[in-house]
């Protein structure tokens, strides 16, 4: 593995609050691959915000160390951090552009504060502005675009001092789902061309499942599960896997037991897999089912609707085919 | 048409008119750029050092806070004779619209101070912290963040303040400020001689709406959302 271009260690934030200190992150080891494209997920208040905060160190950290391109942002003083975190470029999700600047002078604001001649600038901004497909809209402000115009001025922005990385929190919430696709295409597209880095911030596992190539589940402040996306989706049952795959939901007043049966196409073909449902008799029925191409694996995922006293001897059935099956109801 | 005649062969209307506009002009004029010129600061201050602010500085956003109430709360026409004194040590009198432009500066700067804070705190947060991560410093941030973004309402908030300080110009000509309002009570009210008093507050009139007109195109001008 090439050495980590986004490094944390031991990282934990506490916030001292009345009546107990909230530890927002508590002991995070997260190491990302220069050129990689990493989601990091999780429920609300699991600690992302704060993870991409510490990770800019406009928050310090409790402890730990905080690594990017070959520097230990943590350890340095302020006035170091601000010309530091000009490798750094980073993408909000409400975007934050100056309503009171055209859009070619917010993508030359990171340039003005890094002190580029002027002369230099509207080059720099024309060519910015070029790379996410908004050539000549230099001159229109901020409420003429669309959301998807607007983040895509702000990638732009982020990219304007030639970063090594990109931080991105939830970069598409607040876009509909064809527009959350163009932005998701234009980032791995930029990512295909200048090398970056990039760490994405979400709660939508379809941008995961669309650009990411490593993946970190964050609950309570901790990686609880991690690994590349082709990985993380053949560790049957585990929490990434499930909510990467997800299957329709089935009906809950339903009292029949449901087993659920995942694989992927490095063990079993799928016509192997359904010739052992079907060989269980016919009591058995497929409830619900997910079959899909992701991260260049197929893997599948079904829910069985079987008759309760039935259930231990088609689990054993399932397994002695090579496949993954628990009962989940 | 010989009660128009009338009212303009009126040596009041022809001379003291015309010189209480300029009074008014002046006092208003002055006190509303003196205001401009040390209330953006301290409204700056005040929205900096509190708890949210660019530099949080407790102690500092506690004074500041408990002295701008203190004007806030004093209505004028006290706040007016108590500065007396210091009018006269400042103006070396206490006569005049150069003298009524004291208590109206005094009076005005806590108000627009205010309103300057809460334009400053309508402004995201996220606007700022992304110029940070641009490794923006906090002077840049003020200027070219807060108080850029916040123009249009810091221009509107001007607006309502000089406006304020038109109405409030009035009461300070009662001490001897001069202009229109001392005008109109003491020939209208005190006198009856009622076309001077409507005289008066036409051109009131005028100057306010002139003033909102002014600040509302201004307004207009700087706002892109
Ligand atoms: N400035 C702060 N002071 C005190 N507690 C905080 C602060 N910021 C965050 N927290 C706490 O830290 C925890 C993690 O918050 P964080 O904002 O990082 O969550 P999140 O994963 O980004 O959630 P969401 O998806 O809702 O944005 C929460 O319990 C939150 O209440
Ligand atoms: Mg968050």
């Amino acid at each position: 593995m090439p050495p980590a271009h986004i490094e944390l260690a031991a990282l934990r934030k506490v916030y001292p609050a009345r009546g107990g200190d909230v530890v927002a992150l508590d002991g995070i080891d997260l190491a990302v691959a220069r050129g990689a494209i990493h989601g990091i997920v999780g429920r609300s208040g699991a600690g992302k915000s704060t993870l991409i905060r510490c990770l800019t160190v406009l928050e310090r950290p409790t402890s730990g160390t905080v690594t990017v391109d070959g520097e230990v942002l943590s350890d340095l003083s302020e006035a170091r951090l601000r010309s530091a975190r000009r490798r750094i470029g980073m993408v909000f999700q409400h975007v934050n552009l100056l309503d009171s600047r055209t859009i070619a002078a917010n993508v030359a604001y990171p340039l003005e504060v890094a002190g580029m001649p002027r002369e230099r600038r509207a080059a720099r901004v024309a060519e910015l502005l070029e790379l996410v497909g908004l050539a000549g809209r230099g001159d229109a402000y901020p409420a003429q675009l669309s959301g998807g115009q607007k983040q895509r001025v702000g990638i732009a922005r982020a990219l304007a001092t030639e970063p090594a990385v990109l931080l991105c929190d939830e970069p598409t919430s607040a876009l509909d789902s064809a527009t959350t696709r163009q932005i998701l295409g234009l980032i791995r597209d930029l990512r295909d061309r200048l090398g970056i880095t990039v760490l994405i911030i979400t709660h939508e596992m379809a941008v995961v499942r669309e650009i990411c190539d490593s993946v970190s589940l964050l609950e309570h402040g901790r990686v609880v599960e991690t690994g590349p996306v082709g990985d993380v989706v053949a560790v049957y049952g585990s929490r990434l896997a499930r909510e990467l795959i997800p299957v329709p939901e089935l009906p809950l007043d339903d009292a029949r037991s449901l087993v659920e049966v995942a694989y992927t196409t490095d063990d079993v073909a799928t016509q192997d897999v359904l010739g052992a449902v079907a060989a269980l008799g016919d009591g058995v029925e497929i409830a619900a089912g997910t079959i899909e191409t992701l991260a260049g694996r197929r893997v599948g995922r079904l829910q069985l609707d079987v008759p309760a006293g039935d259930v231990d001897a088609a689990l054993t059935r399932l397994r002695a085919a090579g496949v993954h099956a628990e009962v989940t109801r | 048409m010989t009660w128009w005649d009338d009212v303009l062969a009126d040596p009041v209307i022809r001379e003291k008119v015309p010189q209480a506009t300029l009074e008014t002009l002046q006092m208003v004029g002055v006190a509303s750029l003196l205001t401009l010129v040390l209330g953006l600061p301290l409204g700056v201050l005040l929205h900096t050092t509190s708890a949210g602010g660019l530099t949080p500085q407790r102690a500092v956003s506690a004074v500041t806070g408990f002295v701008v109430n203190i004007g806030r709360s004093l209505p004028f026409v006290i706040l007016m004779i108590a500065v007396l004194p210091f009018t006269r040590w400042v103006v070396g009198t206490t006569l005049g619209w150069q003298a009524a432009v004291v208590p109206l500066t005094l009076g005005a700067v806590p108000f627009f101070a205010r309103l300057v804070e809460s334009a400053l705190r309508e402004v995201s947060p996220g606007k700022v912290e992304a110029a940070r991560v641009m490794g923006s410093t906090r002077r840049k941030i003020l200027g070219s963040v807060l108080v850029r973004e916040a123009l249009p309402a810091i221009v509107a908030a001007a607006t309502v303040t000089v406006i304020a300080l038109v109405s409030f110009s009035a009461m300070a000509g009662v001490i001897g400020g001069g202009g229109l309002g001392a005008l109109a009570i003491s020939y209208g009210y005190q006198r009856f001689n009622t076309p001077v008093m409507i005289a008066c507050v036409v051109l009131i009139l005028v100057v306010v709406q002139a003033v909102q007109i002014v600040g509302d195109a201004l307004t207009r001008r700087l706002d892109h959302r």
